[in-house]
């Protein structure tokens, strides 16, 4: 979905249905809509709820969740965690990043693959822990990584991830 | 009326005063970094810090934030009080040295060391710059981004405001900005350029009189000649 050239009016109204004060709610209404914050949506949000744009972009800068840059279509996230980290997340990183040629926080140039990594999925017990479009691939090891590449690469018409359990 | 023990001595200040304004009040000076009179209080530079309760009991607050109340028993320059506000100086040292606030801050509380990594940075997130441009000038061009180490001050998507009007505001009041006076030292992180000058006024500071404003020390001698470098 284009979140230029035409006008926003009604746009916004739906996504400020429910502002009540706080500008988060809203930022989760544009992050789900259009998969990340794009300015100009931000610019006449500020407007229309009476929130100054240095505000909306403290907040939106402030929380890991909001992106101000459009995302891949596939997400790839590593847990980076106290029990992930001693079980060897930083090597599922290092072998995802040199696989899709990005730094974790970055999109792959093709926009298929955005790398992520985050402090903690609350599943140590299934550590390290790679979270694919919502898919959770338990216990990651590089090779499992590779593999994991693999089978994508192998139903590549699909457009996720085929899930590890 | 609000009575309170401040170092010692029973006092009353009126409702609504913070225990930095009551200082002021009874004449007692406290460092501050982010406090001004004209903006709102932030105590994010904690330098006006005071301990209150009693001894074993106490807890040091910051005073900007902190309202005067009923029977408090408030220390502004406790032995923990001095040796903390020591410390913060020597870590805005660490982060800060160009700056002229800050060196002055140090000569004046006795800070000769820095113990920490040295930064070069121009920013202490004090916060005045934003509370002026939004308090005083109405304008809502600047704020912090970010968050934890990578908070910083920006505008809205890193361009230019369409808000600022130029005014110029932000800078004037920050206290990170003014350049330090280039002393013989000039290459270390504490300046204490005025260690080797005679003070061409009465007050002496441990030979450090830097904090003088203006700084004439470190421009003039006592005879008020020009000093060889």
């Amino acid at each position: 979905m284009s979140a230029k050239g035409h006008c926003l009016c009604g746009e916004i109204q739906e996504l400020t249905r429910d502002f009540n004060g706080s500008i988060i709610g809203v930022l989760h209404n544009i992050q789900e809509k259009y998969g990340y914050l794009p300015e100009n949506i931000l610019r006449e949000v500020a407007k229309e709820t009476g929130f100054s744009l240095i505000d909306v972009y403290s907040v939106a800068t402030f929380y890991k969740a909001f992106k101000l840059e459009p995302k891949g279509k596939h997400v790839v996230c590593v847990c980076t965690g106290t029990a992930c980290h001693v079980r060897g997340s930083d090597k599922a990183v290092e072998e995802l990043s040199r696989m899709l040629g990005v730094d974790p926080g970055d999109t792959t140039s093709d926009g298929q693959y955005s790398l992520e990594t985050v402090n903690c999925l609350g599943a140590c017990a299934l550590a390290p822990l790679v979270v694919v479009d919502d898919h959770y691939q338990a216990q990651v090891t590089p090779a499992k990584v590779r593999k994991m590449f693999q089978e994508y690469a192998a139903n590549s018409s699909e457009a996720n991830l085929p899930a590890g359990r | 009326m609000i009575n309170f023990t401040l170092n010692g001595l029973d006092v009353a200040v009126e409702k609504g005063f913070t225990l930095l304004e009551a200082a002021k009040f009874y004449g007692i000076e406290l460092p501050t970094l982010c406090y001004n009179e004209a903006l709102s209080p932030y105590g994010a530079c904690r330098l006006c810090l005071v301990e209150v309760g009693i001894p074993g009991r106490s807890r040091l607050v910051s005073s900007c934030t902190y309202p005067a109340g009923e029977g408090l028993y408030v220390r502004t320059h406790s032995n923990r009080v001095i040796e903390t506000r020591k410390l913060l100086i020597e870590m805005y040292l660490a982060t800060c040295p160009g700056s002229k606030t800050i060196q002055d801050l140090a000569s004046k509380y006795h800070v000769t060391r820095v113990r920490f990594k040295q930064k070069h940075e121009e920013c202490i997130l004090c916060g005045l710059c934003i509370r002026m441009c939004r308090e005083q000038m109405q304008a809502k061009a600047i704020g912090f981004v970010e968050r934890g180490g990578f908070r910083r001050i920006s505008t809205p998507f890193e361009k230019k405001s369409e808000e600022c009007r130029l005014c110029g505001g932000c800078m004037y009041i920050c206290p990170a900005c003014q350049a330090r006076c280039q002393g013989p030292q000039e290459k270390s992180a504490v300046c204490n350029a005025c260690l080797n000058l005679s003070p061409p006024c009465l007050e002496r500071f441990d030979e450090m009189m830097c904090y003088m404003d203006p700084c004439v020390a470190c421009e003039q001698n006592s005879r008020g000649e020009k000093s060889e470098r």
